[in-house]
């Protein structure tokens, strides 16, 4: 019965580790070769990852995704510039504003126009509530993983709030479509700015809610310090971008390093941590989650009167060229490459997406950790799989 | 009515001790049937309060506010395809949720409920009860290994490994509330225990406490305490529950060792590990919260104080059937909740009869001197004072769950080993020397200050 356990390979698996088993006899001890996913309630959707463990400790990783490939950058060719403005919320679902911004702002640099100055400040306040309802959603999911399953619900109550005014301003609670080619197809609905600064002083003494929970917890302290640890070299060599980069002590933020939107006008700080390990990660996402709300304070109180859509022609035709925009999306650097060939349509669009980078990272995060490790680790990298597949 | 069924009762030793098979025969029944209801409303229980520590409603639909949700869940349990995976070992993978729940019922023979309702009152007790609740794990690990997968193979070799660390230090933390039994003591403490025979027997050492007039948590101030402590940890870690529940750990091994398992097989797990639960913290209450016993028996034994603490049994099932009617009246008047008001009005009634009925009996216990009456009524004084006390590691346990994330293999294995084992044999070093240094230091305090006890 034991040799059954000895899997001779996995099917579809190309891999760097020997999967090969020998085929040793009856109760010897062989490496374990274990498949975590596509169907596995901590795997954070449909990421399958092979494990090879000695025992509970993990001699190595290999990360098979996929399993939600949809086609996105093939689809862009064969849309005009405004037809795939809604699909880009697709990829990374739980930050779909961030994403549209990024798109909208990429394609505004090819045909070199700007959205007017109110246009702005609404897409800063927008991105930034995203960006902690982004947050939110990892926290609860991240603590669930490490076996804490109470923040998750204290989260999603508090992220509902946010999904209010999401819907309030343009409809749609998670795929919002919220920005266009230009600005904003929508002006502020009467009561917006109400609604944000309540928001602002309802949910300052919900995150101390979250850290009560959690951050002096012994049993969280235990199961995230030292986990996972990346040095800032290795982040950097890796791509890693994010919190992920920002928690080994690199002072890289896009909003600060290359500022778009309004974000030059804003007065905030880059939380960093010091060991690269979970428990810093946590540290810095509960820290911007309070910088993005210092963010929404200064852009509420701010906000300019004017036209919220710059001068953009109804048929979107950018110029030849190409472009490669940038933003700070909750989980990282997302990058747009357009190359125009003159028409309606992209010729090549290509996303890069924090996620599928910063994925990378996890072999060497968990290479010589326990199983529960790998656990905490695939919550502290934040994927989405929509976002690493595409 | 046949003389052995007679004979028996107003008896004040158990029915094993007493030689009646027939009243043996009917405890078993009478604790199996007990223990399975328990265990249902423990489901319901653990679900509603979890649900509102996490600002959820919980079960809501199925009965008013889902009263009937374990039926219906057991029901579907029941009804759901019984599979066994193709690659499994059929007859292991059969058996081995019924060694869990074998062993988790067994355990239940020597829990004295009271000083005579127990079915045996077994001269090894404690004894027996570690051997026999160690034993559930038999089938943990048996269904890891059968199901032939790695994800239960991880989850029972994790529980074994578990098991046999908690073990140790539970084992010694008993230790030191067993050599509590034997201390007999002219002390500070005011001790006057039953010479130097120590005892093994559950209900005797329930009585060690009521004759010493201390339970065992306050006894040697810390040393007693410090000792349930690291018994009510270990037992967390012996039923794998959070945060130690690691052999089931959900976000990392799906299900852990009851993955391939589903329909009725999978219930029969999940009825040892409440059924475990509640063993668990009937050997705390018994060792350490004075079992049995009402709140300061000895302090106040005057007989009003007797028919003050025998209300209180009628008056939970009062204040359960006020909570239902509350419930009954804030129900919103559609019509929609017509069945269901109809359902909480009837559960209410239910509770107040149950109510009514033991306030009733208080009450006639107190006006006359029936002999039996007056056992019945004392019988069900010490099963509720026993149960309330279980109640609390119940709800502990939910509460645990709410709270804290788990721990991981190897931090799990330090806290077993490296702190709670160590602590417990110097707890018990320290229990052991100081009961024999302490008459000795009484009598000096005696000599020296001319105190007198």
């Amino acid at each position: 019965m034991s040799s059954r356990l000895n899997d001779k390979a996995l099917p579809n698996a190309v891999s760097h580790l020997d999967l090969e088993a020998p085929d040793k006899p009856y109760l010897d001890s062989n490496e374990l070769i274990i498949n975590m996913g596509p169907q596995h309630p901590a795997t954070h959707g449909v990421l399958r990852v092979i494990l090879k463990l000695d025992g509970e400790k993990v001699l190595g990783t290999e990360c098979v995704i996929g399993y939600l490939h949809r086609g996105v950058e093939k689809i862009a060719e064969n849309r005009t510039y405004t037809m795939f403005n809604p699909y880009v919320d697709r990829m990374d679902y739980c930050a779909a504003v961030s994403n549209g911004l990024g798109y909208c702002e990429a394609v505004e640099k090819l045909m070199n126009v700007e959205a007017p100055p109110r246009a702005q400040y609404i897409r800063v306040i927008m991105t930034e509530l995203n960006r902690i309802a982004s947050h939110q959603l990892w926290l609860g999911t991240h603590a669930l993983d490490i076996g804490a399953m109470t923040p998750l619900f204290y989260t999603f109550r508090d992220r509902e709030e946010i999904l209010k005014i999401f819907e309030k301003y343009c409809g749609a609670r998670l795929t919002t479509h919220a920005f266009r080619i230009g600005g904003c197809q929508y002006e502020t609905y009467a009561g917006f700015e109400k609604d944000v600064t309540n928001f602002l002083t309802f949910f300052a003494p919900k995150i101390d809610e979250y850290e009560t929970l959690l951050t002096s917890n012994r049993i969280w302290l235990e199961r995230t310090k030292n986990v996972g640890v990346i040095s800032a070299a290795d982040a950097i060599a890796l791509g890693v971008t994010g919190p992920v980069l920002r928690a080994s002590g690199v002072k890289w933020d896009l909003r600060k390093a290359q500022p778009y939107a309004a974000y030059a006008k804003f007065d905030f700080d880059i939380p960093i941590g010091e060991n690269g390990d979970t428990y810093d990660r946590y540290l810095v996402r509960m820290m911007e989650m309070r910088q993005s709300m210092r963010i929404i304070e200064q852009a509420v109180n701010d906000i300019p009167e004017g036209p919220i859509m710059g001068k953009v022609p109804k048929v979107i035709k950018p110029p030849v060229g190409e472009i490669y925009h940038s933003i700070e999306a909750p989980k990282g650097e997302l990058g747009y490459f357009i190359v125009s060939d003159g028409s309606t349509q992209p010729y090549r669009l290509r996303v890069r997406p924090p996620s599928f980078v910063n994925l990378q990272a996890l072999d060497i995060m968990v290479r010589g950790a326990l199983v529960a490790d790998v656990v905490a680790v695939i919550g502290t990298i934040d994927i989405v799989l929509g976002e690493v597949d595409r | 009515m046949p003389n052995f069924i007679m004979s028996y009762l107003g008896s004040t030793v158990t029915p094993g001790e007493a030689g009646n098979q027939f009243w043996a025969l009917m405890y078993v029944l009478i604790i199996f049937a007990g223990v399975s209801v328990a265990v249902i409303c423990m489901n319901w229980i653990e679900r509603k309060a979890l649900a509102h520590f996490q600002i959820r409603l919980g079960p809501m639909r199925v009965g008013p506010h889902g009263l009937m949700q374990p039926f219906a869940d057991a029901l579907k349990l029941m009804l759901k395809e019984d599979i066994i995976p193709a690659e499994a070992d059929q007859f292991v993978f059969w058996v081995a949720p019924l060694i869990g729940l074998l062993a988790a019922f067994t355990v239940y023979t020597v829990i004295p409920f009271g000083p005579s309702q127990a079915v045996s009152d077994m001269n090894i007790g404690i004894l027996f009860m570690l051997g026999v609740s160690s034993l559930g794990v038999l089938g943990i690990v048996v269904a890891g290994w059968a199901s032939n997968s790695h994800y239960p193979l991880m989850g029972a070799l994790r529980s074994s490994a578990q098991m046999v660390s908690y073990e140790v230090a539970m084992g010694l933390a008993v230790v030191s509330a067993v050599l509590l039994t034997s201390l007999h003591g002219s002390g500070i403490y005011g001790a006057t225990g039953n010479g130097d025979t120590g005892t093994l027997s559950m209900i005797g050492i329930v009585q060690a406490q009521q004759e010493q007039g201390v339970w065992f948590i306050f006894k040697f101030f810390p040393l007693g305490l410090i000792a349930f402590v690291i018994f009510a940890i270990a037992m967390v870690a012996e039923v794998n529950r959070a945060p130690f529940d690691l052999a089931e750990a959900e976000s990392e091994l799906t299900a852990g060792f009851h993955t391939e398992y589903s329909g009725l097989r999978w219930s029969l797990f999940m009825l040892a590990e409440y059924a475990a639960m509640i063993a668990v913290s009937s050997i705390a209450v018994t060792l350490w919260l004075g079992g049995w016993m009402r709140p300061f028996p000895n302090l106040l034994h005057a007989p009003a104080w007797d028919f003050i603490f025998s209300l209180f049994p009628g008056l939970t099932f009062g204040g359960l059937a006020a909570i239902a009617i509350i419930g009954t009246v804030r129900m919103p008047s559609h019509s929609f909740f017509k069945i269901q008001r109809i359902g909480l009005a009837a559960f209410a009634a239910l509770l107040g009869f149950i109510a009514l009925f033991l306030l009733l009996i208080a009450v006639a216990v107190r006006s006359s001197d029936a002999r039996l009456l007056s056992r019945f009524n004392e019988g069900i004084g010490y099963v509720y004072w026993f149960m309330l006390k279980v109640a609390v590691f119940m709800y502990l346990f939910i509460w645990y769950r709410a709270t804290w994330p788990r721990y991981r293999f190897d931090q799990l294995m330090r806290v077993g080993w490296k702190v709670l084992l160590p602590i417990s044999l110097g707890v018990l070093i320290l229990t052991a020397s100081w009961a024999l240094a302490e008459p000795t230091i009484w009598r000096w305090v005696q000599n020296v200050f001319g105190v007198r006890a």
